[in-house]
């Protein structure tokens, strides 16, 4: 996050070097208490993936029969589950599926997206226009119901589901990227570069892309809490990861099958969900304010 | 005339829309492993038998005639049969159709009447404590898993406390009220029979309630940020110095200039409503399009999940075009320059 905000806050403090960008951006952090909050989420689930093995007292596959759905307790933070794993650690190795299939699901359709984008922008004429109508009719589909029947095609697993949930995000930043690049193409910089000869090709790669990437960063942040909630959601109705696999929607889906007796089996995987969503929507929320001067101190 | 201009193109559009999701529809029916002709006709059909669903679903011929074929069976409005229920998907559809728009339409109600009065106080009293709330709510709104939502709801008022009851549209024992419009509320009204009513109303409480939640923070977002907006425009401020009451201002002028802009999030919105719907009535057994989608998906019944993707796609582009007529005739400055 940090290099998000400072490599976009360059403009403004660049010339400062980075203790005056640090600086700059605990002054924003501060006027907005929400995105600190957020920023601190995002930075424990990204610790949780890393260190789970560290983290997660127990083998989150490891059964234990005879202490089958126990209630949470000091041996077992967040109880155990049908077959005695212990949640807690299945919740914390649940986050590398559930948090990097969402982060997967992003950059695919962020790269597919600029791409198409830039390339529909540079060739321009029909081809243009044709990617552009077709994006548009893809966009005026409800992407979810459009992804679900993709995920129920392909099989469900949690790659599949992941491709499909990309695919509909695609045509968003198809559209982000093509503006972008329409607008950069008239600027004065890219301009010179095209007198001294510069290849298209070049001036994509060094001049556009660069000056592209921070809106279209701010927009994926922005969406990463809701394909968090997508990707969690498909698990749970079964189009997801498959149930070994310890994945937050999965987890839920299985504990409702105990939920009237073990109350702790399907209530600490959402909290997982609706915590981590909740960090990436107000790290996006206040990265987007920083950077739209339009919306002040709002 | 001038605002002819702007909708024919939305109908041309309307059509290559419609076609878009045909082509869809039928690749990802062709990408399923497995052969349709077999799903049908069972494991152990013979040859002959294969041979002639094959004939019958037009698969021995050329995937451009088995397009043409598609594309005309849907504009008959024949959507398949069902694999697992055996009768006519648009059918089905219409069976289980009522549900789902009687729970969206409750849901829609409840989250406009309370989203559009908590953004505005919520702009009103920016950064006050009002405005903290709502802005929580809304991130809650937004954040959350509305499957898991639905079970802690379930836990809590079903499982612990006993007041309302956890699944269906009506209770057991209650008959089904005749079906004129299939929504529960208005028929068991139109029979005059309160017991029905009432049943339909607690059972309606807690889905409605997960699926306003959710779109609640949306709303109510949306209109905080149009408020805020509107509120520093100079007409606002000529409102004001020219002594107009508060109340005047808010309602008269400011928020009806707000509420422009949110009539285009408001369609965008039916598409996460219905979503949120396929996962509030899987929770809820609620006998809708979603539960039905849900379990054809879990059943790989795949002529009900793309009947039902037909459908939803093209209901959502229509109300769509509806609504953004609406936004024309709701904008002057649309409306007069044209």
């Amino acid at each position: 996050m940090m290099s998000v905000a400072s490599s976009t806050t360059q403009s403004v403090a660049a010339a400062a070097g980075w203790k005056s960008r640090l600086h700059f951006f605990w002054y924003l952090t501060r006027r907005s208490p929400l995105t600190l909050v957020g920023a601190v989420i995002i930075l424990m689930v990204i610790v949780m993936i890393v260190a789970a093995p560290l983290i997660a007292p127990y083998n989150p596959d490891k059964l234990m029969l005879s202490a089958r759905l126990q209630p949470p307790s000091a041996l077992h933070w967040f109880g155990t589950d049908e077959v005695g794993r212990d949640l807690f650690s299945r919740i914390i190795y649940g986050s590398r599926a559930s948090c990097v299939a969402a982060f997967m699901i992003v950059l695919i359709s962020v790269s597919i997206g600029v791409v198409i984008g830039c390339m529909s922008a540079i060739l321009g004429g029909r081809i243009d226009t044709a990617i552009m109508r077709l994006m548009d009719v893809i966009m005026a589909l409800p992407a979810l119901v459009l992804a679900m029947a993709l995920a129920a095609a392909l099989g469900p697993s949690l790659v599949n589901s992941m491709l499909a949930v990309a695919m509909v995000r695609i045509p968003a930043y198809v559209r982000l990227a093509r503006g972008q690049t329409l607008s950069l193409r008239e600027r004065v910089f890219v301009k010179a570069a095209r007198t001294f000869g510069a290849s298209p090709l070049y001036i994509l790669r060094w001049h556009v892309l660069p000056n592209a990437m921070s809106p279209i960063i701010v927009q994926a942040t922005l969406d990463l809490g809701g394909i968090v909630l997508i990707a969690a959601a498909l698990s749970f109705i079964g189009l997801g990861a498959q149930p070994p696999t310890s994945e937050w929607g999965a987890l839920v889906s299985t504990g409702r099958n105990y939920i009237l007796d073990q109350w702790w089996y399907c209530t600490f995987p959402g909290l997982a969900i609706l915590i981590t969503a909740m960090g990436c929507n107000l790290l996006g929320d206040g990265i987007r304010d920083m950077l739209d001067p339009r919306l002040g101190g709002r | 005339m001038t605002i002819m201009r702007i909708i024919i193109p939305r109908f041309v559009m309307l059509f290559f829309v419609v076609f878009g999701v045909a082509v869809i529809t039928f690749i990802i029916s062709h990408l399923i492993p497995g052969d349709p002709a077999r799903m049908i006709a069972g494991d152990r059909a013979s040859a002959e038998t294969l041979m002639s669903v094959r004939r019958d679903l037009g698969l021995d011929r050329p995937v451009w005639d088995q397009f043409a074929i598609y594309v005309s069976n849907l504009l008959h409005g024949d959507l398949g049969t069902s694999l697992r229920t055996r009768r006519s998907v648009a059918g089905d559809i219409a069976t289980f159709l009522p549900a789902t728009m009687e729970l969206g339409a409750i849901s829609l109600i409840l989250s406009i009447v309370i989203g559009i009065p908590l953004g505005v106080a919520s702009a009103i009293y920016k950064d006050g404590p009002i405005d903290q709330v709502a802005r929580t709510i809304s991130v809650c709104g937004i954040s959350m898993p509305v499957f898991w939502f639905a079970l802690v709801l379930v836990l809590l008022f079903y499982a612990k406390l006993h007041i309302l009851p956890g699944s269906g549209r009506i209770d057991m024992g209650i008959a089904l009220p005749t079906r004129i419009t299939g929504f529960f509320l208005i028929d068991s009204l139109l029979e005059g029979r309160m017991d029905a009513f009432w049943s339909s109303v607690r059972h309606l409480i807690l889905p409605s309630a997960v699926l306003a939640f959710a779109n609640l923070g949306v709303i109510t977002r949306q209109i905080r940020a149009s408020m805020l907006d509107v509120l520093q425009e100079d007409y606002i401020r000529t409102a004001r110095a020219s002594g107009l009451r508060r109340r005047v201002i808010i309602f008269n002028h400011a928020l009806r200039n707000a509420l422009i802009p949110s009539i285009t999030l408001l369609g965008l919105a039916l598409g996460d409503l219905l979503y949120g719907a396929v996962l509030t009535e899987t929770v809820f057994a609620w006998p809708g399009m979603g539960t039905y989608v849900v379990t054809s998906i879990q059943t790989l019944d795949f002529p009900a999940i793309m009947g039902f993707t037909v459908v939803a796609s093209i209901g959502y582009v229509l109300i769509n075009l509806i609504v953004d007529i609406a936004y024309m005739f709701a904008d002057p400055q649309i409306r007069e320059i044209g």
